[in-house]
């Protein structure tokens, strides 16, 4: 990873994708003192001008990942910001929101200081990262956390990921606050009791291994009440991670419903079923966890219909010694930002569920407009804010290679086809290995 | 001809020679059990390690008597708690066993797939004794063993299992057993303690005992794990007892001689009546005694099989 300011930078032969501006063309961009200059075909620039050949490279404005556990304040063994931030880069992505599962948790302003400060000093502040504050107070699911106070200091959105708000009372009261600040609810959908001791999704396979399951429904019927819920009060909904079938279907009629109800997927959701966790591969074990081939299927097909407005990683770094242990003690989570391109242009891409425009969309457009983030474009005048990435070239995920403090990947030694090449944002440009 | 895996984790895809072979391997053990000087020499200078995470004592003790018939050195310990708790992770505990030189490791562990990781981070050959409610292959095989013994066939009969096959290591492994060497496989028991696709594995799938008892030879009847399961999987041991109880009139309308196992430990007037228990179709004490010729037979053919 090589990082420069982009102080006077032609980037030559380029294939800008901008869905804003509805622009799919070859052209050459000139990147001057972190801004766009001239798009144009041929521009040379002046003597002291750097030229770079990105002939089947495309230019797609930035990446944004809404859901990355950084892990800082609290857990800096699994990953702290600087490397969370190094991973985003080299992963493709000029900014990230990150998980107020850390501890102390994104419950107040200060935290939320915090995590602005050590991110702007990461890659000379190359990552934007978004606090994601708590929706209660220590993520207890007891009392509102200060949403007000962190909405200023610039929280995006309110979320206990990791739990969910599992109270209904507390979530409605939760989408009618966050409405006052414009700000959505974000749940990790999982009803407690139906899951408690489960480490893998219920089906036949939990059946074959004897791992205690987690069901699909589990997921669909806190979905179900939330739902309800956003329609009730108004507030704007937002599930994470969304895994199931069932799930799809109830996004997709709130959708046709017209309420204010959006999701995400995980590479890992659209990419692997439940049969990978017969391995018994500690790095296949997630929550939610990975489901069956309909589950992969119905989630293929909301990508392709627009019902999946977002694809985002849950990018949750653990040490090795943590992942080294019987599968059922093993925490939940893989690292994801890394390997989030190639994931999704070999699988959504090259078979033709997902046209490069609407792989942009899913990954930069649609996740700043449900947080209400100013949209990016890529056009002269405006601020440089680039993801550049080869959707031709083949490479082989390995992890020892990770910019993450943390290597639990179930993907390693895969070759996927469409590799980050640099990140451009807040005047840096950063060239990835 | 040797076993084709050198650990024993489960029976799930093994294929049908190499159950057969244990089988057969088992018979000559059996015999050796019966001789005045039951200790046989095989295994001298091998070490075998038994590592139970879990309590167990008739499988422990089995095992360990296996052992030492095969003239094995043997070490073992029993621990209860996860190894997270006790402050040192399985990786550690294993390697450090492997240090002073062991050959075999037996290992009981309340987690589903432990010994596949220990498998993977250690040389020795490696035994599931049990792992979660996965698997529990050599349990699944002395059942086979003595089904063999008193039916001297065990394809085209029809087994049973009842009870709480959700939470059930025994049942899974008897399933893949016992549909691997041609059985009927059919399991009864209530509908919150069967999981989820059963079926999709060859078996068929009652609630109702008197719906199957008619047409089957063995009924091989699983523990209810007392202290966990009433209330939250049936309403009452009472209730339990009453739909899924193995009782002398029971089988006395099923019309014919069923063979009736158990894996142990046995709770009387449960799942099982004493009088069924203790009556002339119960082979559970034959099960315990097959399962340590069984067990040698297993401990013989990794010992002395491709290394």
């Amino acid at each position: 990873m090589k990082i420069e300011k982009a102080i006077d930078i032609v980037l030559r032969n380029v294939r800008i994708i901008d869905p804003l501006t509805d622009r799919d063309e070859v052209r050459d961009i000139h990147l001057v003192d972190g801004m766009i200059g001239k798009i144009a075909s041929g521009l040379k620039g002046g003597a002291s001008t750097r030229s770079v050949d990105l002939t089947g490279v495309v230019a797609a404005p930035g990446f944004l990942d809404m859901h990355v556990h950084l892990r800082e304040p609290g857990f800096e063994h699994k990953e702290t910001i600087e490397t969370g931030c190094m991973a985003a880069a080299a992963g493709g992505f000029t900014g990230v929101c990150c998980m107020p599962n850390t501890n102390p948790a994104i419950d107040d302003e200060s935290v939320i200081r915090l995590i602005q400060e050590k991110s702007r000093r990461a890659l000379l502040g190359l990552v934007d990262v978004h606090p994601i504050g708590a929706v209660t107070i220590g993520r207890k699911g007891e009392h509102l956390a200060p949403m007000a106070e962190m909405a200023a200091a610039g929280a995006v959105a309110f979320t206990d990921d990791g739990d969910p708000v599992h109270d209904a009372e507390l979530m409605r009261r939760a989408l009618e606050y966050a409405g006052m600040f414009n700000r959505p609810v974000i749940q990790h959908a999982q009803d407690i009791p139906m899951t408690r001791g489960g480490v893998m999704n219920e089906g036949f396979c939990s059946t074959e291994l004897g791992l205690p399951g987690m069901p699909a429904a589990a997921e669909d019927v806190m979905i179900s009440r939330d739902i309800l819920l956003a329609g009730y009060t108004g507030g704007q909904y937002h599930v994470a991670h969304m895994s199931t079938a069932g799930a799809v279907d109830l996004v997709r009629a709130a959708k046709v419903k017209g309420l204010r109800v959006t999701c995400e997927v995980t590479p890992h959701h659209f990419f692997l079923t439940d049969d990978a966790v017969r391995s018994f591969d500690t790095n296949t074990k997630m929550n939610p966890p990975l489901r069956t081939k309909f589950d992969v299927d119905a989630i293929r097909e909301g990508l392709r219909d627009g019902t999946i407005d977002v694809i985002a990683t849950d990018h949750a770094p653990h040490s090795f010694d943590e992942k080294q242990v019987e599968f059922q003690s093993a925490p939940f989570g893989i690292v994801g930002l890394e390997t989030a391109i190639g994931l999704a242009v070999t699988e959504l891409v090259y078979r033709g569920i997902l046209s490069l425009d609407r792989l942009v969309r899913l990954f930069s457009v649609n996740p700043r407009r449900i947080l209400h983030l100013p949209d990016v474009t890529i056009t002269e005048g405006a601020r440089a804010n680039l993801t550049l990435f080869s959707p031709d070239q083949s490479w082989t995920v390995d992890p020892l290679r990770f910019h993450s403090l943390s290597r639990n990947t179930p993907f390693a030694g895969l070759t996927l086809r469409g590799k980050p090449f640099a990140v451009a944002n807040n005047g840096v440009i950063c060239w990835s290995d | 001809m040797p076993l084709k895996s050198r650990h024993l984790l489960g029976l799930h895809g093994m294929p049908r020679e190499d159950i057969e072979l244990i089988l057969e391997t088992a018979i000559s053990f059996r015999e050796v059990l019966d001789r005045p000087i039951k200790k046989v020499p095989p295994l001298q200078g091998k070490t075998i390690a038994n590592m139970f995470f879990e309590n167990s004592t008739r499988t422990r003790l089995s095992f360990e008597l296996a052992e030492r018939r095969l003239s094995a050195d043997v070490l073992g310990f029993q621990t209860s708690g996860s190894s997270v708790s006790k402050g040192e992770t399985l990786k550690d505990t294993a390697r450090n066993i492997e240090a002073m030189k062991v050959d075999m490791v037996v290992m009981r562990h309340w987690a589903a797939g432990a010994p596949h990781y220990l498998s993977n981070v250690i040389d020795a050959n490696v035994i599931n004794a049990g792992d979660g409610a996965h698997e529990h292959p050599t349990q699944a095989l002395l059942d086979l063993y003595t089904i063999h013994e008193k039916h001297g066939k065990i394809a085209g009969l029809h087994v049973c299992l009842v009870g709480d096959i959700l939470h059930s290591r025994v049942a899974r492994s008897n399933i893949y057993g016992l549909t691997a060497l041609g059985a009927k496989v059919s399991v009864c028991g209530p509908a919150t303690m069967i999981p989820h696709g059963i079926e999709r594995l060859g078996v068929q799938v009652f609630h109702h005992l008197d719906e199957v008892i008619g047409n089957v030879d063995v009924l091989n009847v699983l523990r209810v794990q007392l202290e966990r399961d009433a209330g939250r999987f049936f309403p009452s041991l009472r209730e339990y007892h009453h739909s899924y109880g193995i009782t002398k009139g029971r089988l006395e309308k099923a019309g014919k001689p069923i063979t009736i196992m158990h894996p142990g430990p046995i709770n009387r007037d449960v799942e099982l009546s004493s009088d069924v228990a203790d009556g002339e179709h119960s082979v559970i004490l034959q099960q315990v005694l097959n399962g340590v010729a069984v067990r040698m037979a297993i401990l013989y053919l990794l010992a002395t099989g491709n290394q």
